[in-house]
Order: structure tokens, then sequence, then C-alpha cells
């Protein structure tokens, strides 16, 4: 009797006993429910536009935009698609994207260590700073530097000029553009070959450091290669290098490197919103290094150039990269703020004017929101790859 | 987990009973007559066509052509309810059942008629085009434009007319693009731009609103045609017949001579087509599914289609705009209603 309790004890549990079986029905019957869900959704979706006779599909991308667009890193005219357009606003807001977290990364470092600083005035006014923009409303900031900027910047034809190559008005920054000639393939060549020669280099000093504990100047000569080199080729070759200088052409600037207000304004104010987010996040980090760190390198005797950058910095990047990449994601996410003030983004031309045109609400929405999310999954990735390089190595 | 499969059992019903009521069940009217009002699309605010005054009261001719509706239907011009919406924003609202109908200065083209699921019930307003440009410039016509910089409101047919107008003539511009009138307004009068465009009704006002209107001025050229006119969703023709009727009713009634002062007298009338507009004589409103007397409601609260444009719009308002082609077919223009019978 007793022997026989135990066997059915140890032996296999009916199925919808077991836990494991019971738990893996349970998840399919979940991921079956949320599949069903949206197909219902979905299907639901296009049946009433259908019975609404509104039009559904994909199809006008193919058709023709008609409307022009200011500013484009994509050859475009009006004769062109809907879906050449969609290419204009993704390519625009990934410009602005990438300027940004440049800007904002070098600004918000700099705050970030002169809240530090032992010097009273550098703290108090990076404290000022942080303060100020972080708590104001990024949409009034991108106004206050698109409108209240642009308004005191003179008209095209009272621009103010440096050496009649640069110009500044309302129109916009207008700079000369280089436009190279035959043989300037020497210079390109020429810089290849420094960026090889200033990788031979850094891995000769590692090994001469490793072997003898010599050190080696090696920024210095980096630089010093990677502009004389193809600054010599250049002279070689002959100077094969024109410039286009802007000039006042009917109503407006012609020709050079233009800078648009509406770009600029949306810059300098995303950037600096942006980055007095990361000063915080960059002085959390550098104080969550224990001081003792910073004690035991000097007792070692380095210098505090070499103890910031070798010791304190790669410890307080573990801390500062996680929330690093919050604040690249929110900046890319802000940057469709652009439509308010006419910078032609992928929401302003795509979501706005193709929208409008097309009238196909669901599929350009479904198009951006798809954007917007591999963007932000995207630079997700790539901020997780360097925490993995920079994050504590268990040994 | 008992009750997170109850949940997803929950929101499973829920979305199957939303995929039933998804379409609408009742016809427009019904569900207009079931909430006791109309509910109506207009713009954030423009002078003239529709704009909350300093008491919260909304004027203009895309209000009042609203305010008619509801006057036919609830016998009560005042069962109106305002939904402000962009130009972005305003077929989605209408689509999605948010309005009852639109009347916010929409432009009546093949691709909003056919691909949005929407009827143009009719026009209110025949508009064109045009270009508003700092004096000193000194660009008398829109044909010196080459190289322009032009502020332009996002959502609007005037973009595409823009760039139309500009491939035709071989000339080169830059389009700055904003998203609310009053935006373009302001970039105009930073100076970003070299000329604002829009329709021509619309320019007057924004003229009005910047420092020192006497700075700008119109150009003379219309580059396009724009008929503005109220938009219903498809598929339900009962109601997109009563707002074209409605609005037919008050064109029929000022070429009849009836007016809010005299449409008292004017029941009395022994002219039979005044008596079948009114409802004295006939069944008109009930072919409509309103009550018979739905034109004299309309007349009385709301005016005939002269009227509502000298309150709003005429020469004798702030934006000071001649009746031009939109005069009744008897007066030169091209306003001609079908007869009521």
């Amino acid at each position: 009797m007793k022997k026989q309790s135990i066997d059915s004890i140890s032996a296999r549990p009916k199925p919808w006993y077991d836990p494991r079986i019971r738990a893996l029905f349970f998840q399919v019957v979940t991921l079956g429910v949320v599949f069903w869900a949206g197909w219902v959704l979905i299907d639901n979706t296009l049946s009433n536009m259908q019975s609404r006779g509104i039009s559904t599909g994909f199809g006008f991308l193919d058709e023709t935009a008609g409307f022009g667009i200011i500013m484009h890193l994509v050859p475009f005219d009006a004769t062109m698609s809907y879906g050449r357009t969609f290419w204009v606003g993704l390519t625009n807001t990934l410009l602005v994207s990438a300027m940004g977290v440049v800007a904002a990364t070098i600004i918000g470092f700099l705050v970030g260590v002169a809240r530090l600083s032992s010097n009273w005035l550098v703290a108090k006014i990076a404290l000022v700073y942080i303060e100020v923009i972080r708590n104001i409303p990024l949409l009034l900031q991108i106004f206050f530097w698109y409108f209240a900027v642009l308004a005191s910047l003179p008209a095209p034809r009272q621009s103010v000029e440096v050496g009649g190559a640069f110009f500044l008005n309302n129109r916009g920054l207008y700079l000369p553009g280089p436009v190279t000639q035959d043989g300037f393939g020497l210079v390109w060549g020429a810089l290849l070959v420094a960026i090889a020669a200033v990788f031979g280099l850094r891995s000769w000093t590692k090994k001469r450091q490793k072997a003898s504990g010599q050190l080696f100047p090696t920024v210095k000569v980096s630089i010093a290669i990677l502009v004389l080199l193809p600054l010599i080729a250049f002279f070689l070759a002959g100077q094969p290098l024109e410039w286009d200088l802007p000039a006042l052409k009917g109503f407006n600037f012609g020709g050079g490197i233009s800078l648009i207000p509406e770009l600029a304004a949306l810059w300098v104010a995303l950037s600096l919103y942006t980055a007095s987010f990361i000063a915080e996040i960059v002085r959390s980090g550098i104080l969550a290094v224990s001081k003792g760190q910073t004690e035991a390198s000097k007792a070692l005797g380095l210098p505090n150039g070499l103890t910031l950058r070798l010791i304190i910095i790669p410890q307080a990047m573990r801390v500062i990269i996680p929330p690093l990449t919050s604040q690249y994601l929110n900046l890319v996410k802000n940057s469709s703020l652009a439509t308010a003030i006419g910078y032609p983004d992928l929401v302003s031309v795509f979501m706005g004017t193709t929208l409008n045109q097309t009238g196909q609400a669901v599929e350009v929405v479904a198009i951006t929101m798809g954007v917007y999310l591999t963007i932000s999954l995207l630079i997700s990735l790539l901020m997780n790859l360097y925490n993995r390089a920079v994050e504590i190595k268990e040994r | 987990m008992k009750r997170m499969i109850l949940v997803a059992l929950g929101m499973t019903f829920v979305a199957g009973a939303l995929s039933t009521t998804g379409v609408l069940a009742a016809t427009t009217l019904e569900s207009v007559k079931a909430k006791g009002h109309l509910q109506c699309g207009v713009t954030s605010g423009l002078p003239g066509f529709s704009q909350p005054d300093e008491k919260g009261n909304w004027t203009g001719i895309d209000v009042d052509t609203c305010r008619a509706v509801a006057a036919a239907v609830f016998g009560d011009a005042k069962a109106v309810e305002f939904t402000p919406l962009t130009a972005k924003e305003r077929f989605t609202a209408l689509q999605s059942g948010e309005i009852d109908m639109l009347s916010r200065n929409t432009t009546w083209t093949l691709t909003r008629d056919v691909s949005l699921g929407l009827n143009f019930a009719g026009v209110n307003y025949y508009d064109g085009q045009g270009f508003l440009i700092n004096k000193d410039i000194g660009v008398d016509d829109a044909e010196q434009l080459d190289g322009a910089t032009v502020c332009i409101q996002s959502g609007t047919t005037s973009e595409l007319n823009l760039a139309d107008y500009f491939r035709a003539k071989g000339m080169k511009f830059k389009p700055i693009v904003f998203d609310t009138s009053e935006q373009t307004v302001q970039g105009f009068a930073a100076g970003r731009c070299d000329v604002l465009t829009s329709d021509r009704s619309q320019l007057a006002a924004l003229r009005s609103k910047l420092a020192d209107p006497n700075t700008a001025k119109i150009l003379p050229n219309t580059i396009s045609k724009e008929p503005l006119g109220p938009v219903v969703r498809q598929g339900d023709d009962q109601w997109f017949n009563i707002v074209k009727w409605v609005l037919f009713a008050q064109i029929n009634a000022e070429e009849l001579g009836i007016t809010m002062d005299n449409v008292g007298e004017m029941l009395k009338s022994d002219n039979p087509n005044v008596q079948r507009l009114l409802g004295t004589d006939g069944d008109m409103g009930a072919k409509l599914g309103l009550p018979d007397d739905f034109g004299h409601a309309i007349v009385k609260q709301v005016g005939n289609y002269g009227e509502m444009y000298d309150r709003n719009v005429g020469p004798d308002t702030a934006l000071g705009l001649e009746r031009g082609i939109n005069a009744l077919w008897t007066n030169g223009g091209i306003l001609y209603a079908p007869p009521v019978r």
C-alpha cells in the first residue's frame, strides 16, 4: 500500500497537472489571442475603409507628388513620386538627428564636467544652463530660436557679409562650396594612406609601450600625419580645388552651400535641450566613480589628465551609456517637432503634406511609426553593443 | 494565470464587438437627432469663415453653413457644436465620424471627392489662390517671382497649385511649409519668405494680422480655382441631400427675395416657388426627411445666401470682399441653385 502511493507520486502527472505543459499551453493560447486580436483589428479597419469608399493600399507611393520641398539631400522635384518624398523626409530627419546627437554629446560632456569644476563661476554657469534649458518645453525653445533669432537677422539684400564669401541673412547662412577639379583623387588617396599610417602607428606604439614602457606622443603625431599628408598631395597635384561663391540672384542667394534657418534653429534647440540632460548624466557618472580610485591613481603618480582619461572616464562610461542611449532616442523622436517651424523632416513632409494630398492616413502613419521604431531600435542596438564593450568584465 | 486568461478572453470579446459595431449602424440624420445637436468641423480661426469672437461665439460663412443645417434639422440654428480642426486633421475627423459635416474652407477636387470616402455637398464660396507680397520687393506681377521663397500652409491645395504654377511658368521657388496659418503669417512677418500664398479670401484676413498691413500687398494674379464647400461622408445619400439642399435653399431664397426680415410676410406669398421653399405648400421637407418648414427656419434664423455673405465676408466687413463671381447668376455671378420643386 505504502509502496504504491510513492509510485503514483513519482510517476509523470497527467498532462493537465504538469506545470510545464500547462505553461506552454497558456502561452500558446495567449499568443494566439494576441495574433487573432491584431488580425481582427487590421481586417476590421480594412473592411470599414472599403465600405466607406476610402482608398487603401500602397499604390499612392508611385503617384506624382506635385509639391516642392525646400531642402533635399536626395534629388527631388515636384514631378517625382510620393515614395521619393518619403526618402527626402527620412534623410532630412536623419541629418538633423545625427547633427543633434554629435552636438548634444559634445556640449553635454563639457557642461557636465564644468558642473563639477572647482571653479565656482564655471560650476554655477553650468548649473544655471542646465536648470534653465531643461525646464522650458522644447517646442517653445524651437520657436524661440526660429522666430526670435530669425526676426533679428537682416533681409538678403542687407546680408552680413564676410570677405564676399560668407553671408548671413534671414534666409540662412551661405558658405562657399568646394568644387573638386581633376587630380583631386590624389588628395583622397593621400588621406587614405594617412589613415592607414595612423592605425599602424597606434599598434606600433602599443607594442613598444608593452615591451619597454616607453610612451610616445601618439595623438599629436597622428594629427600631424592626417593633416600634412593630404596637404602635401594637394599642392603636388597643383591645388585642384575651386570655390563656388554664393551670390545674390534676384530674390535670394544662389550657389555655394546654404544652411537654412529651419535646420539651424532645430539643430540648436535640440542640441542645447538634450545637452542639458546629458550634462546631468555625465555628472552622475563621474560622481559614481568612488573617490578611492582617484586617490589610488594619484598614489601611483599618474597626472590629473591621465587619471581622468584612464581611470575615471572608463568607469563613468558604464554608468553613463544606458541613460545616454535614452537621450539619443529622445532627440531623434523630438526632431519631429520640426513640423512646427517648417523644417522638411519625415513628419512634416511625409506625414504632413503627403498624407494630406493622398488622404491615406492609415498607411502613411503606419510607415512613419515603423521608421521611427526602426531608427530607435538601431540606435539602441549600437549603444548596447558599445555598452557591452565598456561594461565591467568579470575576470 | 486564470485571471490573465479571463482578461484575454474579455479583450477578445471587446475586439469582436468592435468589429460588428465598427460600421455605422444608424444614418447620420438619426444619430444627429439622437445627439440633439450637429457636430460641425471648422477652422481653428479664419476671419470671415469660422472664428470665435471674444465671447466664444463662432462666426463666419462656414459657421453659418453649419447653422443653416442645424436650423433645417432641429428648427434651431443654435443646435450646433463646433470642432476646430487643422487642415491636416479635417478629413480624418469626418471619416472617423467625430464630426457630422465638415465646413472648413475646403477645396473641392477630384482626388478628395473620389478617394477619401467623402462627398462635397456644394460650394459656399468660389475662391482662387493669390499671393501676398512685401511692398519693398517691388514686384507687381506673379510672373516676376522666379527664385522667390514662399510661405505656405501644410495640407492645402495651395501647396500643389504653387508647384504647378511655377513649373508651368518655368520658374523656381523655395517653399517654407508651416502647420497653421498663424505660423505662416509669423514666418512672412519675420521675413523668412518673400511671398505668402493662400486663397485670396484669406490673404486679406492674413494681411490684417500684420503689425503694419500697409507694408504688404496682394498681387493681382489668381493662379487656381478654389471652390470651397461643405463635405459629408460618402454612403449616406439622405444626409448628403440634406446638406446640399440646405445650401440650395439659401441661394434660392436670395433669388426669390426672401430675407430674415421679410420671411414672416413671405409666408403669405402667392408665388408657388416661395410657398414650396418655405413649406406653406407641398412636402419638400418630408422628401428630405426634414420638417416641411425647413426653408423657413433657415432663412428666419440664418438668412439667405446674400445675407450670410454680406454679414461675414462682404464689402462692409473687415475682409471687404466684393461679391464677384459669388453673386447670383441673375447678377453676373455663377451662383445658380436648382429649383425647389
